[in-house]
């Protein structure tokens, strides 16, 4: 078994034709989201600090807070969205009936997240360029890295749903995994710099830190080696655990 | 032969819900799966179309293994499944486009085939509507007509007619038979046994996960009753004086206060209730056996039920 493309599109078809009917309701908040972050955080908080990272404060919170939006777009998808598709809609009942295999299913619905994440980051975005705090054309690098912190936090969702299918429990992902990484992972202050030399490598295991980072950099213009690492850490790990997942939706689908 | 089920079993845990269960489905037929609830047809069909993989066995369909071939399997089939799988807040129309999809269906022959399935199964009246505004009969018309969208050589449906209006059960019968004569190959499921007897050239009847027998309804009927079935109002006490001096029926069963009794020939019985006990005559039913009788007389659920 592999996965075929055409049917994957499919899987993902679904998604995006109930997507189609309610996006103009769906996609007004992604854009005051980020308005109110930069407001509150980025100008109120930021009136108090001068200079962070050598920049000023909002422009060191803008390119973080666009990976965070990719991160909570895809998440939602493979958590809350995926639950309702399997127990409630029986969505993967109807399609296991047709040539689409588990494989195109997980595929599909990764493919769904990212282009969730890809929503959410590209609203986000477009905020942050409106409001003159992303440097064009360097903040461009930063585009592609919003499907893939969408794959990574996909990925990691997914194993996530797997293994703890109950619903309520959703929000311990949320409240115990997500918002520590969204909190700690150099979005808000350079984490590298608060941390004891010995737990360095703690942050580095950070999923967020990453993207984070790598976003940051595109939007100062500057690479560096280690952003090799974090772009090898997110396709890497990403990976890894779709390979996990592989076998925990077959298993899930096909009982 | 077009599905081939070998000594299947399938458990989930420590409940076994198919048990060395083998039967087989020739072209052409429309084959019938009875059995009372949680009797594993629900499962065998599932694994006939590789969404459940059995536990040991073997399932060929179309001469393919089903575990090794499930997308080049599937891709000549269709599944009506037992609760319909609908996108509510989608329209029927939306509906048949995005299944049309996971068949691969591409514009104009998306299109194309939406508009005949809505014709076929008489949806242009709510093609516009969503579907959770649909009444029951026409969400299951909708379900089956998704399950047609690839012209499939096996049709599976999982208790196709269940809470469906008199008119609307016979519509489908009418719309699977025309199926059939088309040269499709018909497997369902059904509580119904008229339906069964109506539409099923085979029927087999599992209980517990097993085949208890299987054939053709008529000889199925012929091999484990007597051709007359006379029902009475009958407590268990009056049975015997009911029955003295006929000598032993071939069969009879009891639900509740009410007796069967399955006879070559109907008439002395009769003719012994009319002289002994006229005031019964009221409740006396004389009529062929049929599919039901075998049901209960080889599932025995009823007969528990009733004592
Ligand atoms: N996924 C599952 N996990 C555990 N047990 C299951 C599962 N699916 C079915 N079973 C059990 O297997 C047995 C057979 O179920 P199945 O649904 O095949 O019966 P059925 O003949 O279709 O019944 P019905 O007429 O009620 O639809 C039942 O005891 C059921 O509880
Ligand atoms: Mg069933």
């Amino acid at each position: 078994m592999s996965v075929s493309a055409p049917h994957a599109l499919a899987v993902w078809g679904r998604n995006a034709s109930m997507y189609r009917r309610t996006w103009k309701r769906n996609i007004l908040p992604n854009f005051f989201e980020p308005v109110f972050y930069l407001a509150s955080i980025g100008l109120g908080v930021g009136a108090y600090i001068t200079t962070m990272g050598g920049t000023s404060y909002l422009a060191f919170l803008a390119p973080g807070l666009v990976a965070v939006a990719a991160m909570n777009g895809a998440s939602f998808e493979v958590t809350y969205n995926i639950y309702v598709r399997l127990h409630f809609e029986k969505a993967y009942d109807a399609m296991l009936t047709t040539p689409i295999e588990p494989d195109d299913v997980l595929a599909g619905e990764i493919l769904w997240a990212i282009t969730r994440g890809g929503i959410y980051g590209g609203c986000f975005f477009v905020v942050v360029t409106l409001a003159g705090l992303a440097p064009l054309p360097a903040a461009l690098w930063a585009l592609p890295l919003i499907p893939l912190t969408g794959l990574l936090f996909a990925s990691v969702g997914m194993v996530f749903s797997l293994k703890i299918p109950e619903i309520d429990l959703f929000s311990f992902y949320f409240t115990l995994f997500l918002t520590p990484l969204f909190l700690f992972s150099d979005v808000f202050f350079p984490l590298q710099e608060r941390l004891p030399e010995q737990w360095l490598w703690l942050g580095e295991a950070l999923p967020l830190l990453h993207p984070v980072r790598l976003a940051r950099a595109a939007f100062r213009g500057e690479a560096s080696p280690i952003l090799l690492w974090d772009l090898g850490y997110m396709l890497g790990l990403s990976a890894l655990l779709l390979a996990w997942a592989r076998r925990g939706v077959r298993n899930r689908l096909t009982n | 032969m077009i599905v081939d089920v070998e000594n299947v079993s399938k458990r989930f845990g420590a409940r076994t819900a198919v048990d060395r269960l083998t039967l087989q489905v020739p072209p052409g037929i429309c084959f019938g799966l009875l059995g009372p609830n949680g009797a594993g047809k629900t499962t065998t069909m599932r694994m006939v179309y590789g969404a459940t993989r059995p536990t040991s066995g073997a399932i060929r369909v179309f001469g393919l293994d089903i575990s090794k071939n499930a997308r080049a399997v599937r891709a000549r089939l269709g599944v009506t499944l037992q609760q319909n799988v609908l996108i509510e807040a989608l329209t029927p129309e939306e509906n048949l486009r995005v299944f049309g999809r996971y068949h691969l269906l591409r514009e104009p022959q998306l299109s194309q085939r939406v508009g005949e399935l809505i014709e076929l199964l008489e949806l242009a009246s709510h093609a516009k509507v969503p579907v959770k505004q649909l009444s029951g009969g026409f969400q299951r018309r909708l379900a089956i007509a998704l399950s047609l969208m690839n012209r499939p050589e096996l049709l599976i449906l999982d208790e196709p007619t269940t809470g469906l209006d008199p008119a609307v059960r016979l519509a489908l019968w009418g719309r699977i038979r025309e199926l059939r004569a088309a040269g499709a190959t018909v497997m369902l499921s059904t509580h119904y046994m008229d339906e069964a007897e109506r539409l099923c050239d085979r029927v087999a009847i599992i209980s517990a996960g097993r085949v208890v027998d299987h054939g053709p309804p008529a000889e199925l009927i012929a091999r484990h009753l007597a051709p007359e079935a006379v029902e009475i109002d009958c407590s268990p006490e009056e049975e015997a004086l009911l029955l003295a001096g006929l000598g032993a029926p071939r069969h009879r069963m009891r639900v509740g206060g009410r007796i069967m009794v399955y006879l070559d020939n109907a008439a002395p019985l009769i003719d012994q209730i009319r002289r002994r006990e006229p005031e019964r005559l009221h409740s006396l039913v004389i009529r062929p056996a049929n599919l039901e009788d075998v049901f209960l007389k080889l599932t025995g659920t009823m007969l528990e039920a009733g004592t």
